[in-house]
């Protein structure tokens, strides 16, 4: 029947309910600041809300979104090929365009329009799309939905990555690259600059979806592309809004001409109501302030090194390096589902990630860093890690 | 270039590699009876790629139930 397979889905819910446990749609009840709040009954310090510079509680943005909703409404109610483009959406393309140095900008209504609708559009049948294993799932769904043959690359190996073009020979000119900035999962940083050069020898288009990094690397904050020095070589940059801008709604930039004839050509942008006024102004205010408070950044990185070095110092299996995703890999499920609920108990929120979302057969604490954060609440945080791994016989099983 | 057994052949090497004291035949399904994880099954796959050095499209995968069908799409494309 139809809807049998939502039954395991199900059970697996309700089980977790009968123990009291409810990792997904846990229930955000009050926010206090941008790093504060009540989740599931209890006051916590959010430390999964991928608010990396802290900005969803800043005031000027609050202000502005307020006086947009005042002039321009609560929404657009409509796509923005419609009515829908105020003069807001074509202002904040405009700043993004400069902000990257690129002449061409779309603003999408969510990032996950943003990624999967331009790796629909770019690549169609007969083109390749060459995408990292690790990829966000907008990525693999625009890659489904673009009708391109389909091929994936082992993680950030770009041996890997050059076997894969070599095999393709002529038809690396037919072929979309796709990578992230900074992975979602691991907070792992793509090896770019490698990536671009071996773009530039084989052929191809690149796409840097830097959602994780726009904000947080490179001298300006645009993200991995330009801490790696190879923006020249990226073709097209998404992201989104809703991390380090603090708010909701994708993009996507480009140097080439051509993107203004592409936009009328993705259906993610086409077919749906654009980004409210209200986040609209808030997204220019809050990308103006990263632009002109680079320390935000620097906190970033200095409370990234913290957590990430006190988790360690634990005996937790963290990520490969430093950075604003810190995430504790735990090799059984519901090991991992009673440590979240037991962080949540202690006072901390982090993100729970478990197969097939994590990105191997393991489960992961998945802790995203703010600069909001002060150094007591990395402390709190750290030491809550410590109590729930010394209240197991044998700590968090390590990966 | 590899015909459809020595396709199969190392499908069966790859596979006792995940799954252990369990007999695979070409009608063995992959996911319904060796009970393979999406994440295995891109191992399998991996393994395949490197080992005769081709890129397999994902575009495929939907079509693949049994080693045998595995194995004859290996052919297809690759002769």
């Amino acid at each position: 029947m139809l809807l049998d397979k939502f039954q395991s889905m199900a059970g697996v819910r309700a089980e977790l309910e009968a123990i009291g446990i409810v990792p997904f749609g846990a229930v955000t009840e009050k926010i206090t600041s941008a790093t504060e709040g009540v989740v599931n009954g209890h006051q916590v310090i959010l430390a999964g809300t991928n608010n990396y510079l802290g900005m969803s509680f800043d005031t000027r943005c609050i202000a502005s979104a307020q006086a947009a909703a005042e002039t321009w409404g609560t929404g657009t109610t409509g796509s923005r090929m419609a009515n829908g483009t105020f003069a807001e959406h074509i202002a904040l393309e405009q700043e993004l365009a400069q902000f990257y140095g690129v002449d061409q900008a779309i603003v999408f209504t969510t990032g996950y329009a943003a990624t999967q609708g331009m790796c629909a559009t770019l690549a169609g049948p007969g083109d390749v799309i060459l995408l990292d294993a690790d990829s966000h799932a907008s990525i693999y769904a625009g890659a489904q939905l673009s009708g391109a043959e389909i091929i994936r690359f082992k993680h950030s190996d770009t041996n890997d990555l050059e076997k894969r073009l070599r095999r393709l020979g002529d038809r690396t000119g037919n072929t979309l690259i796709v990578v992230e900035g900074i992975y979602s999962m691991l907070g792992d940083v793509a090896p770019l600059k490698e990536i671009a050069e071996l773009k530039r020898r084989y052929g191809g288009y690149l796409l840097v979806d830097e959602a994780h990094s726009m904000g947080v690397l490179g001298e300006h904050g645009r993200g991995a592309a330009e801490a790696a020095g190879v923006e020249d070589d990226v073709d097209f940059i998404a992201g989104t809004f809703s991390k380090s801008l603090g708010a909701t709604g994708g993009f996507c930039v480009s140097r080439h001409a051509l993107l203004e004839a592409i936009r009328f050509s993705v259906r993610s942008y086409i077919f749906t109501a654009s980004a409210t006024p209200g986040v609209i102004a808030s997204v220019r205010t809050a990308l103006k302030i990263i632009t002109a408070e680079p320390q935000r950044r620097e906190r970033l990185w200095e409370n990234a090194q913290l957590l990430y070095t006190g988790l360690k110092q634990l005996g937790l299996a963290v990520g490969p390096s430093v950075s604003p995703v810190v995430a504790v890999t735990i090799e059984d499920r519901v090991e991992a589902l009673q440590s979240w609920q037991k962080l949540l108990e202690a006072g901390v929120y982090v993100n729970l990630v478990v197969p097939p979302a994590s990105p191997s057969e393991k489960s992961m604490l998945r802790c995203s860093v703010s600069a909001a954060h002060s150094p007591e609440q990395i402390d709190h945080i750290i030491a809550a890690f410590a109590a729930v791994n010394a209240a197991r016989p044998v700590g968090i099983p390590v990966a | 270039m590899p015909n459809y057994n020595i396709y199969v052949d190392y499908i069966y090497t790859v596979l006792r590699t995940i799954k252990q004291d369990v007999e695979f035949t070409e009608n063995t399904d992959l996911v319904t009876e060796l009970g393979l994880s999406s994440l295995q099954v891109m191992e399998l796959i991996e393994h395949i790629e490197d080992h005769f050095d081709i890129s397999i499209s994902l575009n495929i995968l939907p079509d693949i139930n049994t080693v045998g069908d595995l194995a004859r799409k290996l052919q297809e494309l690759n002769g």
